[in-house]
């Protein structure tokens, strides 16, 4: 399925190695601009060819100060992903449809791959590497191990931080509401049960 | 992804210059962004309106609801007065999408969504409202959670959002403001049936914002639920969803509001189930009767023939969840 238009694909640095080098974090400023190589291609419609198609935005990650030039099409998933090296958050579907990239932004579980970064300016958003304290796993980290809440673990950052939010709500009262408020998240190892199980552990822990 | 301008404002005036100057509002940006990647969508400037000053949520005078356009559907739905005046609106919005899209979705986005049509999102399917004239490859196509109502030969696809339906029963009122000035129209004028220019959605015009979405007061007691049956239990659009508010007062039914999802090519209100109950007693026996005629009007296509006889069970049953028996 078509998901880019072939001009943005084309590139000799290789994207990761690109943003990588252009992106600073802890306060600095980044000075690249990511988007010069997809649009010499020309690939930008008549409206936005005169405007400008990359922003500077300064969040808030893991509670580290991040300052990034981004592409505007570039996705909070994408921003943590390929500029951050904060590959944790997994992308999944990149549709909103299984929940891999679930990050809390503002302390709210969203998906990661449907917010524009360029959007987040002033956020703070946490992802599975900013839950531990110090070497001590968060109580639902710990949960997922106690109750081996996972096989192939690819889903698993985005369950607990669903999990997270999930807990944060208060929708644990059964595993039936857990079950509900945690259908934003696909397991396809099919772990539900253990994953159930899993946030009931952590919210008796609470 | 094409590339695209953003620009974020902070006043509504702002928000709708930038919106007539051609800018595409970005609100919770679920939908949008999704399409934008497959690219259905190609904005050329994206505005950024999630900072205007349109969330409130509070009980009008007269004991409506009037929801702000940015309040976001998991707010909505937890809100202590949605809850208690019109449990419906609450249990649309939880029974749609999932936890975390809730959390960054809006109701005014949430009544804009776009068909959920698998050939509407693949640009290399025909589609008249992704390119008018291009053809509709569900008619003939895989189309069996398409629409048996409301449908043209140009286009067959669902409204996919759930508290339209709730919206649609309600008989809401939709506040735009626009550079011509505010205006508002009924829920029942806001969707747009395809006809013969599917792609044109919604009545709105050129640089027009939704501010709110405003239920009218209804006689009380109200009683009032929705019921969504899918192919799975959670995080699925409807293939049929009923929403039913009653106010029942000597025995009597005085006001029935009824409207179903899943079915139509936008949010379907049925007054003729309405006509059914209003002066009538609740029994059994009134459910069924009043659910017969649910279906009225139905143009089943070659693979949702079933939903003709699911929309009455649905209607019937939810039509009993909310009335009782007595």
């Amino acid at each position: 399925m078509p998901t880019d238009p072939p001009a943005a694909e084309s590139s000799a640095l290789s994207r990761r190695t690109f943003v990588t080098t252009t992106v600073a974090v802890g306060g600095a400023v980044a000075v690249g601009d990511l988007v010069a190589a997809p649009l010499a291609l020309g690939a930008a419609p008549a409206a936005a060819t005169e405007a400008v198609l990359s922003t500077r935005v300064s969040l808030v990650v893991n509670g580290k100060q991040v300052t990034a030039t981004v592409d505007n099409r570039t996705s909070l998933l994408d921003l943590l992903r390929e500029h951050l090296g904060l590959t944790g958050s997994k992308k999944g579907c990149n549709a909103g449809a299984c929940g891999a990239c679930t990050v809390l932004v503002d302390g709210r579980r969203v998906n990661g791959c449907l917010t524009l970064a360029v959007r987040l300016e002033g956020a703070k958003v946490t992802t599975i590497e900013g839950l531990e304290n110090g070497d001590r796993l968060h109580p639902l980290q710990q949960a997922f191990i106690d109750q081996d809440a996972f096989q192939c673990g690819f889903c698993t950052p985005g369950q607990i931080m669903s999990g997270i939010g999930c807990l944060q709500e208060g929708h644990t009262g059964s595993a039936d509401e857990i079950r509900e408020w945690m259908s934003g998240n696909l397991c396809r190892c099919g772990c539900y049960v253990k994953i159930t199980r899993a946030v009931e552990q952590a919210a008796r822990w609470k | 992804m094409y590339p695209f301008s953003y620009t974020k404002v902070s006043d509504v005036p702002a928000a709708v210059k930038a919106g007539s100057d051609g800018g595409r509002y970005i609100a919770g940006g679920t939908t949008l962004v999704d399409l934008m990647r497959e690219t259905v969508e190609r904005p050329g400037a994206l505005v950024d309106i999630s900072a205007l000053p349109l969330r409130d949520i509070a009980a009008t005078k007269g004991g409506g609801l009037r929801i702000g356009a940015l309040a976001r559907m998991a707010e909505v739905a937890a809100h202590p007065t949605v809850r208690a005046l019109y449990p419906v609106i609450s249990q649309a919005l939880e029974l749609s999408a999932s936890p975390q899209l809730r959390n960054m979705a809006s109701i005014g986005g949430n009544i804009m969504q776009r068909p959920r049509c698998t050939y509407f999102r693949d640009v290399t399917a025909a589609c008249n409202r992704r390119e008018p004239g291009s053809g509709c490859a569900a008619r003939e196509g895989f189309n069996r959670t398409h629409a048996i109502l409301g449908t043209s030969d140009h286009c067959v696809a669902t409204h996919p959002s759930d508290a339209a339906v709730a919206f649609a029963a309600l008989e809401a009122t939709v506040h735009l403001l626009g550079p011509g000035g505010e205006r508002t129209v009924g829920f029942a004028d806001f969707l747009l049936r395809p006809g013969a220019t599917p792609q044109r959605e919604q009545n709105l015009r050129p640089g027009e914002l939704i501010t709110a979405v405003e239920i009218p007061s209804h006689p009380r007691p109200l009683r009032s639920g929705y019921l969504k049956v899918r192919d799975r239990q959670s995080y699925e659009f409807a293939l049929i969803s009923a929403a039913v508010a009653l106010h029942v007062r000597g025995g009597v039914i005085q006001t029935a509001k009824v409207a179903a999802g899943g079915v139509g090519t936008v949010s379907w209100k049925l007054s003729a189930v309405e006509r059914r109950l209003i002066g009538q007693r609740p029994s059994e026996a009134l459910w069924t009767q009043a659910a017969e005629v649910a279906a009225e009007g139905a143009q089943p296509l070659t693979h949702n023939g079933f939903k003709v006889e699911l929309l009455k069970r649905t209607v019937e049953r939810q039509l009993r969840v909310v009335g009782g028996t007595r």
